[in-house]
């Protein structure tokens, strides 16, 4: 079966499955010979400080658009068949899952890249913001350029540090 | 003629000004000038969002750089660089 092109996005504050999302993902679509993915969590230390919990914010509507735009250019640049984004929201303790990527392709070379790409991208413009909780107290987290030599790579200009 | 835009912030920005407020400016006023008047009010608006601080714009939730003209009913948002993921 061919299958439709599926491309979906979800802000939530509850848990996903990876399992579950991407049995759907890849359900009925028997051209898929790939499936990348990629799960981000939440670490226990940053930059030498113990992480005791961690808060994100986002900009309701904006952050969906915003994660749609880069799935449709993914599926530009990259032979794609599917693709998922959840990333979760509110608050989060050190182990937690923080976001999902899952994409199919026929080929492991496009997923892989596209998954990539998407992660990439998503971490330097999709408007969402991480406070944490150290022993110091509660501090925002500071933008990384290497997030935005990640992006570069793709030639994409990120201009989220400056 | 004068056009009104929502403002919202978000982040360390909407801990310092709260989260969102609505703004008065001259029709064909670009997004660089309402920072420009929200400077000029001094205090928290001035610290918050003082030139050479790293800031993103948004315009219609799209990012968007301080060239573009607003229309009336725009909503524009300034936050920190992002650190999602």
């Amino acid at each position: 079966m061919a299958g439709a092109r599926v491309f979906s996005v979800s802000i939530q504050t509850a848990d996903f499955d990876l399992g579950a999302e991407v049995a759907a993902l890849r359900a009925a679509d028997h051209g898929v010979g790939a499936v990348a993915s990629f799960v981000g969590t939440v670490r226990a230390s940053s930059d030498g400080s113990a992480v005791s919990a961690m808060e994100l914010e986002h900009y309701p509507g904006m952050t969906e658009k915003a994660i749609e735009a880069m799935i449709d250019e993914a599926a530009r640049r990259f032979d794609i068949r599917a693709a998922r984004v959840v990333h979760r929201v509110g608050p989060l303790m050190p182990g937690d899952q923080i976001v999902l990527v899952a994409v199919t392709s026929a080929h492991r070379g496009q997923a892989f890249q596209a998954c990539e790409f998407l992660m990439d991208y998503l971490k330097t413009q999709a408007p969402f913001w991480k406070k944490e909780t150290t022993p110091q107290g509660a501090r925002w987290v500071d933008a990384r350029v290497a997030d935005d030599a990640a992006l570069a790579r793709w030639g994409i200009e990120a201009g989220n540090v400056r | 003629m004068t056009i009104r835009v929502q403002v919202r912030y978000f982040a360390a920005l909407r801990e310092a000004l709260g989260p969102s407020e609505t703004v008065e400016l001259p029709a064909g006023a670009t997004l660089g000038a309402l920072r420009d008047m929200l400077l000029s009010r001094g205090g928290r608006h001035a610290e918050a969002l003082a030139r050479g601080r790293a800031l993103r714009c948004a315009l219609d939730q799209v990012m968007s750089d301080e060239s573009v003209p607003l229309r009336d009913g725009a909503e524009v948002a300034f936050f920190p660089p992002v650190t999602g993921g």
